[in-house]
């Protein structure tokens, strides 16, 4: 069978091939017609002529195979130092040989470098770091990704996830009417609290136009909620596009370049329409990458800039607590040791290294930070990156990898690990759940909602004085 | 022989690895491809290239950046290689006389003290790189028949001028073999990993630029390598 029905190289072209995806619970019939994929070696040669260009190239050609970038990667470490994880080993026995076979491989070779590219490189671009010769090992994971999806060669849940952008342009099944009803409907739930607040959609010239995680109002609305609060007690003027909302890329983890076009283009359609001074996404690290790092050269903008400034959401907060549009209750400052996990996405790729400690500078006295080992851009990934979390088949492998991260927040002494990135938060989770070590985790926004000193005038008015009024 | 091998062959030679090296940079400057890479390389051009310059520099100077620090060993072994390996054949005294002739350039030649140093300092880096391989099963898994072929290369050079320069044996032989070893290393030079003589510099300054347009730089943030 040279395609199948559900594994194909062909993406997901509506809605309902996409439940017709997630109905093969686990994906079993669509692995089993993996097996019989076949490969295009023609279209696979195609496209390393016209997409392999010289830095690549070069990477792959003047490769010293020094080893020296072996260190570097956190699978490598964790897996006992074997060898079949040094980064260059990776990538040269699969990308490597795709081209030097100029893509006349088979199946058995491309499920090889499907397993490797998302069960052995979380792209965490730490190795690229570390390479005497710049050799960014995650990049060219990025690209083989793209190769394999291309082919048809992609985990079940990620071809769902492009999927998902290119059906209802969210990582799940979020629709225009789903969000703005949830946003409604935590306006609402705050307003005994705060009477005040709303949630703006679609306000025209707004300071800020706030764009953020499908899984959000999907799973998680309390953090609409608390977006919404920080905002209102900061004051600022600002709002939420009804179409152009969600930021993440699932599409960027398949290597669905396409489907990572469509997605990035309709928030940058959002910023163009309502014309907001800038754009403040939430703590989520691939989202602030998809859209803000990578999405400019998906959309084709010459200047690799985003339509409007863009920021992450912890680089607003510590903007807020600085200009004392937030102030913090000094008796509810968190009082015991905590550290940071910092997210590639954000603090590797995008230099954000100093927002996250600014905050808690704010919210804990700075003796209760407890740094890990290595830190801010040498971090190693907190072991579930590039989508590795959502692969149900690489589960053990992803598990094993936590270790890393585990020993590390360990070596701090810390019970309380702030992580502004929510496939950082998953994954710590997740380590909580298979090893207890007896850790708490958290975002910034619960912190700084719970210990935010709530201004005067936007508290509810007591009845006696509301009489008066009238 | 000598006549051929110090004639024809060395302008043949130098030609190509001077015309090799070029067509290798030009061709990588040429393939640099904004949307492909995802780097914004001629809207910020400027401030691209100082961020190559950072990167380039971090790494050319001994214990520059984290990963030289983190294995100073291989370090050191690395640098001497590569400071024998461009130094001793442009400023040894016997080199720098016969340039003189030959291509009427004289640059100025390390005392022969110097030379001696770096000679054994170079086989001694040599023999450790060539142990690391062997040793290492992290360096071991990556190497192939190509990557001995040019480390055999590199060092031929250094072994046949020792013999002649030592008068071990034949010396024309010796001295033969010497200049034809070099003339294969400077051929080799654009067609093998060993281009890294220029692309390395491209390379390591292109991961520059892209920390220093894309990846935080226009933040103002300094990627510390
Ligand atoms: S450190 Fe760089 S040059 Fe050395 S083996 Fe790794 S990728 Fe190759
Ligand atoms: S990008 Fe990260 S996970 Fe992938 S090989 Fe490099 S260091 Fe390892
Ligand atoms: S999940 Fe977090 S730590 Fe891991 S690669 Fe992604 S951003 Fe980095």
């Amino acid at each position: 069978m040279p395609q199948g029905t559900l594994c194909r190289a062909l993406p997901v072209q509506n809605e309902e091939e996409l439940k017709e995806l997630l109905a093969d619970t686990g994906g079993k019939k669509y692995y089993a017609e993996m097996q019989e994929l076949d490969v295009n070696a023609d279209k696979l040669a195609a496209t390393l002529q016209k997409t392999l260009k010289s830095r690549l190239r070069t990477w792959l050609n003047i490769c010293a195979k020094c080893g020296m970038c072996a260190e570097s990667c956190f699978l490598y470490r964790i897996h006992n130092r074997d060898p079949k994880q040094v980064p260059a080993y990776k990538i040269q026995t699969t990308l490597g040989e795709i081209v030097r076979r100029n893509g006349k491989v088979d199946n058995k070779f491309m499920q090889h470098c499907m397993y490797t590219a998302w069960a052995k490189c979380t792209c965490c671009n730490r190795c690229g770091t570390y390479c005497p010769h710049g050799i960014d090992m995650g990049v060219m994971f990025g690209y083989l990704r793209g190769l394999l999806f291309s082919q048809g060669f992609v985990p079940w849940e990620l071809k769902i996830g492009s999927g998902m952008h290119r059906v209802y342009r969210a990582q799940m099944n979020v629709t225009e009417e789903d969000w703005v009803e949830t946003c409604e409907w935590m306006a609402e739930e705050q307003q005994e609290e705060y009477p005040l607040l709303e949630i703006p959609v679609d306000k025209e010239g707004a300071d800020i136009m706030y764009t953020c995680n499908a899984r959000e109002p999907k799973h998680y609305p309390e953090d609409i909620a608390e977006m919404a609060i920080l905002f209102h007690i900061a004051g600022e003027d600002w709002t939420v596009p009804s179409k152009g909302w969600e930021q993440t890329s699932l599409s960027m983890f398949a290597g669905d370049w396409e489907a990572c076009t469509m997605q990035v283009k309709e928030v940058y359609d959002a910023m163009e329409r309502l014309k907001p001074k800038r754009m403040v996404g939430t703590e989520c690290g691939h989202a602030h990458r998809a859209t803000v790092i990578e999405g400019p050269y998906w959309a084709g903008r010459e200047d690799g800039l985003p339509p409007v400034p863009c920021q992450h959401y912890v680089e607003w907060l510590a903007e807020a607590l600085r200009l004392g549009k937030i102030k913090i209750d000094p008796a509810k400052r968190i009082k015991e040791p905590y550290t940071i996990q910092d997210s590639c996405n954000y603090v590797r790729n995008h230099g954000i290294k100093k927002a996250v400690r600014e905050v808690m500078s704010y919210l804990a006295d700075p003796s209760y930070y407890r740094p890990m080992e290595p830190d801010l851009e040498h971090n190693y990934c907190c072991g579930g990156g590039g989508g590795f979390n959502g692969i149900g088949m690489y589960r053990k492998e992803r598990n094993f990898a936590l270790m890393t991260k585990r020993d590390q927040i360990l070596a701090t002494g810390a019970k309380l690990v702030i992580a502004p990135c929510h496939n950082c938060w998953d994954a710590i989770r997740d380590l909580e759940e298979h090893f207890a070590i007896g850790i708490r985790w958290s975002f910034l926004k619960p912190l700084v909602v719970h210990a935010a000193i709530i201004p005067e005038h936007l508290k509810p008015q007591e009845e006696e004085e509301m009489e008066e009024e009238a | 022989m000598y006549d051929f091998l110090t004639g024809p062959m060395l302008y043949l030679s130098l030609a190509i690895f001077i015309g090799g090296c070029i067509w290798r940079v030009v061709w990588y400057i040429r393939g640099l491809d904004q949307k492909l890479d995802r780097v914004a390389y001629k809207a910020h051009l400027e401030h691209g290239l100082k961020h190559a310059a950072r990167s380039v520099i971090a790494f050319i100077i001994p214990f520059g950046s984290h990963t030289w620090r983190a294995k100073p060993a291989m370090t050191i072994a690395t640098f001497f290689f590569h400071f024998a390996i461009v130094g001793i054949p442009l400023f040894a005294p016997a080199h720098t006389t016969l340039m003189d002739q030959w291509l009427w350039i004289a640059p100025l030649s390390l005392p022969q003290s110097v030379v001696d140093f770096l000679i054994l300092m170079f086989f001694i880096s040599a023999a450790f790189l060539i142990l690391r391989r062997v040793a290492l099963p992290e360096v071991r898994i990556l190497t192939n028949w190509q990557d001995v072929m040019v480390l055999a290369i590199t060092i031929a050079p250094f072994i046949t001028g020792v013999l002649a320069s030592t008068h071990t044996g034949d010396y024309q032989f010796w001295l033969n073999m010497h200049i034809f070893c070099g003339e294969v290393m400077l051929i080799a030079i654009p067609f093998t990993k060993l281009s890294h003589f220029v692309l390395f510099f491209m390379s390591r300054g292109q991961l520059g630029m892209d920390f220093g347009i894309k990846r935080g730089g226009l933040k103002g943030t300094k990627f510390a390598w």
